[in-house]
């Protein structure tokens, strides 16, 4: 009896070791290796005659100025208009949610209003004027990729809504609908919708005769059709976490909101709506992250003009066989997405909307 | 307490589909009165709890609130509120937030609204908890969170489903406690569902007893227990005797019946259709009836018995007995009643005052859907305690 207690103690330690083990032998193999490979090629020289073994390392940290100036030397105004307009409609925000609450008597809460009003400002500017020539894939790539994914909140919050609340006896039968696409290939789904978007299509015919697109207007090779097909390919890694999210919302809080005086809108706004983002945190994250970096729709749905920094990293490595330009790349865009998902995480973080 | 009616009920009928949920209820709330609602699950008073919330509406009849019509006003417009079964606490707000968010919604003023805020938290002993998620509080502190977010806003009534039911068997006593002071110090009418008939008599002003979508009884705890109208009533409030008689006269409220056995007991009408002639049920609570080891002298009312079992259960024994024609009677006879010397297998007498028989009409019984023909009389207690 004494070895059983011995023993029992110990295996609790190591058990979850040993559980975690496949993952973190996944993440090491299939994640942290590729990316040291990656870092090295991303510092290495390229040989004249290109043969992936005779990448040279030589910490080229050249290789990251010499991409960004490649891909676009015009983007950097745009990106500093974007980035003060962002500091300035979160200030704005601010400042509202300070005077709605009635919190400007509150000389703490005065105090960090201003002092983020300054410090947004020099920071933007200060983070704008120093960082250079970013390419203008980049910026198409974080454009399109947001804009799809609020079009994905806009479409699959309502539809995950529904589907939880509404759904009744057939939530099942639509979680299968949502998830049906998936059985199909992706590649074949996105040339699916070439095929519908196509010039003499009779979607495009139908848009003409009612005018809503000209005579030589075509869908295929816009921005809107790249952002339409990131947005479908998408649109369920966006539903099924804010499904799961609302799901778990008990239907009493509804009850009790109402209860508490509130209208059906402002029960959603105040109960239903906070509980679900961490569905829609989710959300964003499964669809922003691949959107960012996708490059399939924009190859068959685009044209060069709406190609995306994902095209190029694809073109650099296996079209140009440029392995340090397009490591640089990879990583430049893992950096800027890693820090936008921070940020993204302290402004809608989860901790404080649970337990 | 000025009879002053809060929340009136008139002819309400509640079908879901083809199934009838609540039958013609008809009563009235009074002003500060604490009032139950008593039943199975399943008889209909979880709907009429909801109707007068306006989370459903009654297929006919009318809710009147303060006076005014409100069946077709929604929930956000009623001056009532509710403590759900399992609190529906706001698991994304603190203390403050949750019980503020009645207030918030009217749109009453910042100072007035902490001001309330703080004085409700007092009452319910929680104000240095105004900070705390919901997560991290007991069973009974969120309970008394739920019992402050609702009088917050001082409503025309305050109702409770089943708010006892999830905490333990001690905290539950001591929340039926604390609910009776909070209700007095708040002076706020409370209108109460349970099947914890227990509970309902250790708080009740006044009990409404449901069954299968019927109002069985209205009454105060008294009456329900020692006048109760039905098989049904008797049955579900305590334990009850119920012995197979004849009617054999019947004048006013007093009757003389038939026992098995054909011994004579005079009884108290307590039920309708009481005749002359007829099968009926008489009542016997086990704490009102005495046993005797020699025949009673005097003319009252008594039976033969066998002893089948003594059980000492601290205040009282419980003895259960069997009637000549196979009746079980359960007697609870408590220290000053005098047990005689007897044994299993002993006979003796049953005896009993006059006014502790009740006549009730014979009935056959529905509980939560089921049917419970009474064919067998005998001791009859239908309330689950667990359930």
């Amino acid at each position: 009896m004494a070895g059983a207690a011995d023993t029992a103690p110990k295996r609790g330690r190591f058990a979850p070791y040993g559980l975690l083990s496949p993952g973190i032998i996944w993440l090491i193999l299939f994640f942290l290796v590729p990316v040291a490979i990656l870092l090295r090629a991303a510092l290495s020289s390229q040989p004249e005659r290109f043969v992936p073994d005779d990448l040279r390392f030589k910490w080229k940290w050249s290789n990251f100025s010499n991409a960004l100036d490649r891909f676009g030397p015009q983007f950097q105004d745009a990106m500093r208009n974007a980035l003060i307009a962002a500091v300035v409609v979160a200030v704005i925000i601010a400042a509202v949610v300070v005077l709605r609450r009635g919190l400007w008597h509150n000389t703490r809460a005065r105090r960090l209003l201003v002092g983020a009003l300054v410090a947004g400002f020099f920071g933007a500017y200060i983070i704008t004027s120093t960082v250079d020539g970013w390419g203008d894939h980049f910026q198409r790539s974080f454009l399109y990729a947001g804009i799809a994914t609020l079009l994905c909140i806009a479409i699959g919050y309502p539809l995950a809504y529904v589907i939880a609340f509404r759904g009744g006896a057939y939530k099942n039968l639509l979680l299968g609908l949502v998830v049906v696409p998936f059985f199909t290939t992706y590649l074949i789904r996105t040339i699916a919708w070439k095929t519908i978007l196509f010039d003499n299509g009779p979607v495009v015919d139908f848009l003409q005769t009612i005018g809503v697109l000209g005579d030589s207007g075509r869908l295929l090779a816009t921005p809107g059709a790249v952002i339409g097909g990131l947005t479908y390919n998408f649109l369920p890694f966006m539903v099924l976490p804010i499904y799961v999210s609302l799901e778990k919302i008990d239907v009493n809080l509804v009850d009790a909101a109402r209860d508490l005086y509130s209208s059906p809108a402002r029960a959603f706004r105040k109960v239903v709506l906070p509980l679900s983002l961490p569905g829609v945190f989710a959300g964003t994250l499964l669809t922003f992250i691949p959107a960012s970096g996708d490059f399939i729709n924009a190859e068959f749905l685009g044209s060069p003009t709406t190609s995306m920094i994902g095209n190029v990293v694809q073109n650099q490595f296996l079209v140009q066989l440029d392995y340090p330009t397009a490591a640089a790349l990879s990583f430049v865009l893992m950096a800027i997405i890693t820090v936008a998902v921070l940020v993204y995480a302290r402004v809608l973080g989860t901790e404080d909307l649970t337990g | 307490m000025a009879d002053e009616t809060v929340i009136g009920i008139e002819h309400v009928t509640k079908r879901f589909g083809g199934f009838v949920a609540v039958e013609a209820a008809d009563f009235a709330i009074q002003r500060g009165e604490f009032f139950s609602m008593l039943g199975p699950s399943g008889c209909g008073k979880t709907t009429t709890l909801r109707m007068i919330a306006g989370f459903e509406q009654p297929t006919s009849g009318r809710i009147t609130l303060e006076g005014k019509d409100v069946s077709r006003v929604p929930p956000y417009k009623r001056n009532v509120n509710t403590v759900f079964q399992h609190y529906a606490l706001f698991p994304h707000m603190n203390v403050f937030d949750n019980v503020s968010f009645g207030p918030r919604s009217r749109k009453v003023a910042r100072g007035e609204i902490s001001k309330r805020v703080t004085e409700l938290l007092e009452i319910v002993r929680l104000a240095d908890f105004a900070n705390r998620k919901p997560g991290q509080l007991s069973g009974g502190q969120q309970q008394r969170v739920a019992l402050a977010r609702a009088l917050v806003n001082y409503p025309s009534a305050l109702l409770l489903d089943e708010p006892l039911g999830a905490l333990d068997l001690k905290l539950r006593q001591a929340m039926q406690l604390e609910l009776k002071r909070i209700q007095r110090e708040v002076g706020i009418t409370f209108v109460y569902v349970t099947h914890d008939q227990e509970e309902a008599l250790t708080m009740s002003d006044r009990i409404a007893v449901m069954n299968d979508g019927h109002v069985e009884q209205i009454g105060t705890p008294e009456e329900i227990y020692h006048a109760p109208v039905s098989v049904f009533v008797a049955g579900f409030i305590g334990v009850a005797n119920l012995l197979p008689v004849t009617v054999d006269s019947v004048h006013g409220s007093s009757a003389t019946v038939t026992l098995p056995g054909e011994t004579h007991s005079p009884a108290i009408v307590s039920g309708p259709s009481i005749a002359a002639g007829q099968p009926a049920t008489l009542m016997l609570r086990p704490e009102r009836v005495r046993l005797s080891a020699e025949e009673p002298s005097g003319s009252g009312a008594r039976l033969t018995t066998k002893i089948m079992q003594l059980t000492f259960q601290g205040p009282v024994v419980r003895t259960d007995l069997r009637a000549a024609d196979g009746t079980e009677i359960v007697a609870h006879i408590g220290p000053e009643d005098h047990l005689p010397a007897a044994r299993p297998g002993d006979d003796i007498w049953l005896t009993w005052d006059d006014d502790a028989a009740r006549v009730l009409p014979l009935a056959d019984i529905k509980v939560g859907g089921e049917a419970y023909e009474i064919q067998e009389m005998g001791q009859v207690h239908f309330a689950r305690s667990d359930a």
